[in-house]
C-alpha cells in the first residue's frame, strides 16, 4: 500500500441532506460508496485525494423502482442488487449482463452503479449500457436537483459534466422498445477488465421504423471516454450495409494502444462486434431465418 | 468502532480507512485471512460481512459498524475437511477466501454455478478441480458429518508412503 491510510480523513453522511453540506464545506473531498477503486488506486499511490465521504450508509441511494415511464436505480446500488432485481430484469436485461461481467462476486457485492458512473473508466462495463439506453443522470446538491443526459455527462477522460459539490443520485432509464445487445471482450471469461465493451439496441417497433434513433450502438475501451457511435448508427439506419457500417466506426473511434491491448486489434475486434450483432438483428437476417 | 466478529462484539479504535483485512490480523490477531493481490482482484482476503462475501481489502473499517464479520476463524463446516481430501488445497494462500466465498453457494451448486460464483477466488496450483469437487462434496455433507469413505482412503494412501520409504 503506497498510501499512508493512517493519514486518510473519512467523513460520515449522516443523512442526504448532511452529505449534501459536506460536499459543499470541504471542497476537493471524494465521495465514496463500495470502495472498490479508492483501494486499488490508494495502492497505486495514483490517488492524491486524502478526504473522502462515506456514502455508504445512506439506504435511500440504494432503490431500485419504476417511476412511471422509467426505472430508476439508485446510485449505492450494488452490481448484486441490479443482477437480482426483476424491474431490472425486465426493463434493462442488458445491464444484468454487465453487472455479472464485473470482477467477480466480491466486488458485484460491494461496487456500485454510482460508483462506475462518477469513476468514470472509458473501460467501464455499464457505461455502454447506460449509453444505448440513453439514460439520464440525476445529480444532487445544496442547491438542488438536476438531470443531465448520460450521453452529455463525460466531457473527457475521467472528466464528467458535475459541479465539484454534486453528487450523483441515481440513474433514470426510458423504455426501450428494442431488442438489447451486449458483448464485453476481456481477457477472461470473467474477473478482467475489459478490452472493448459493446452494447446496442434495435428497435423493431413498426411505429418507430422512420426514427433515427432506433439504432442506438455505444462502445467502451475505444477513446477516452465511453462513447456513442451516432454515425455508424446513421450509416446502418440509411441502409443497413454493414461493411460501409464498418468502415464509418473505424473513422469514428480512436483506440489506444495500453497494458490490456493494441489499437490494431480494439479496431479488428470493434468492427467484428458490430457485425456479429447486425447479423443476428440485422432486418435481413431475420427475413432469413 | 463496534461490529461483530464470528458472533463476539468486538470494539477496535483504529483509523477510519484502515483496511478490514489490517484490522483483522493486525488489531484482532485473526491470520486466517490472508492478502493476496491487495485490490480485489484474487479473493484471498474474502469474508462475509452480514452473509455477503466482500474482499476485506478493500472494505474500509468505517463501514463494518454494526456489521456481522464473519473470518475463517469462525468457520466449522465438512468443506474445511473436503478441500484437505480432496486436494483442494496446496500453497494454502487462497483456501481461507475459497472456503468463505464456497460457503455463501447452494448446497445443489451446479459445475458452471460454482466457477462464476468462485471466479473471484483465484489459484495458482491446484488447477482448480480439486476445489470444485471439495466445494461440491463439502456443501452437500451434513454440518458435523464426517467424510468417513475418504479418510479411510487418506490413511491407507499414508501407509503406502511410508512403505515406500
Amino acid at each position: 500500500m503506497r498510501a499512508a491510510l493512517s493519514t486518510l480523513k473519512f467523513l460520515e453522511a449522516g443523512s442526504l441532506s448532511h452529505a449534501f453540506k459536506i460536499m459543499k464545506t470541504h471542497p476537493g473531498i471524494m465521495p465514496t460508496a463500495g470502495c472498490t477503486d479508492i483501494y486499488v488506486s490508494l495502492n497505486f499511490g495514483t490517488l492524491k485525494v486524502r478526504e473522502f465521504l462515506n456514502l455508504w450508509g445512506l439506504s435511500e441511494l440504494r432503490k431500485i423502482q419504476m417511476k412511471g415511464d422509467y426505472l430508476s436505480i439508485g446510485s449505492l446500488a450494488t452490481y448484486t442488487q441490479i443482477i437480482h432485481s426483476d424491474s431490472v430484469k425486465k426493463w434493462i436485461p442488458m445491464l444484468i449482463q454487465a453487472s455479472s461481467s464485473i470482477g467477480g462476486m466480491q466486488i458485484q457485492n460491494r461496487g456500485t452503479l454510482g460508483g462506475n458512473i462518477g469513476n468514470g473508466s472509458p473501460a467501464g462495463d455499464t457505461l455502454p449500457v447506460l449509453a444505448a439506453a440513453e439514460a439520464v443522470v440525476v445529480l444532487g446538491s445544496t442547491e438542488g436537483i438536476r438531470r443531465i443526459s448520460f450521453n452529455m455527462f463525460y466531457t473527457g477522460y475521467r472528466k464528467n459534466a458535475m459541479n465539484p459539490e454534486e453528487l450523483i443520485l441515481s440513474v433514470e432509464i426510458p423504455r426501450i422498445k428494442s431488442q438489447q445487445w451486449y458483448r464485453k471482450v476481456g481477457t477472461r471469461a470473467a474477473q478482467a477488465i475489459s478490452k472493448i465493451v459493446m452494447a446496442a439496441v434495435l428497435s423493431k417497433d413498426p411505429e418507430e421504423q422512420q426514427d433515427p434513433r432506433r439504432i442506438r450502438i455505444a462502445f467502451g475501451s475505444l477513446a477516452p471516454t465511453v462513447i456513442r457511435a451516432f454515425r455508424t448508427e446513421t450509416a446502418l439506419a440509411e441502409n443497413g450495409n454493414i461493411t460501409e457500417a464498418q468502415k464509418t466506426l473505424l473513422s469514428e473511434i480512436q483506440p489506444i494502444d495500453d497494458i490490456r491491448s493494441t489499437a490494431l486489434y480494439r479496431q479488428t475486434v470493434a468492427a467484428n462486434l458490430l457485425a456479429e450483432w447486425w447479423g443476428k438483428v440485422s432486418p435481413r437476417s431475420l427475413i432469413k431465418s | 468502532m463496534q461490529f461483530t466478529v464470528n458472533g463476539k462484539k468486538v470494539n477496535v479504535r483504529a483509523y477510519p480507512m484502515k483496511r478490514l483485512l489490517d484490522v483483522l490480523r493486525e488489531d484482532l490477531g485473526l491470520t486466517g485471512t490472508k492478502e493476496g493481490c491487495g485490490e480485489g482482484e484474487c479473493g484471498a482476503c474474502t469474508v462475509l460481512i452480514n452473509g455477503e462475501a466482500v474482499c476485506s481489502c478493500l472494505v474500509p473499517l468505517a463501514q463494518v459498524k454494526g456489521a456481522r464479520v464473519k473470518t475463517i476463524e469462525g468457520v466449522k463446516h465438512p468443506i474445511q475437511e473436503a478441500f484437505v481430501r480432496e486436494g483442494g488445497t496446496q500453497c494454502g494462500i487462497c483456501t481461507p477466501g475459497f472456503i468463505m466465498s464456497a460457503l455463501t453457494l447452494p448446497a445443489n451448486v451446479s459445475l458452471k454455478e460454482m466457477q462464476e460464483r468462485l471466479a473471484g477466488n483465484l489459484c495458482r496450483c491446484t488447477g482448480y478441480m480439486g476445489i470444485y469437487r471439495a466445494v461440491k462434496k463439502g456443501l452437500k455433507a451434513k454440518r458435523g458429518a464426517k467424510l468417513v469413505s475418504l479418510r479411510v482412503k487418506k490413511k491407507s494412501q499414508k501407509r503406502k508412503r511410508v512403505r515406500s520409504i
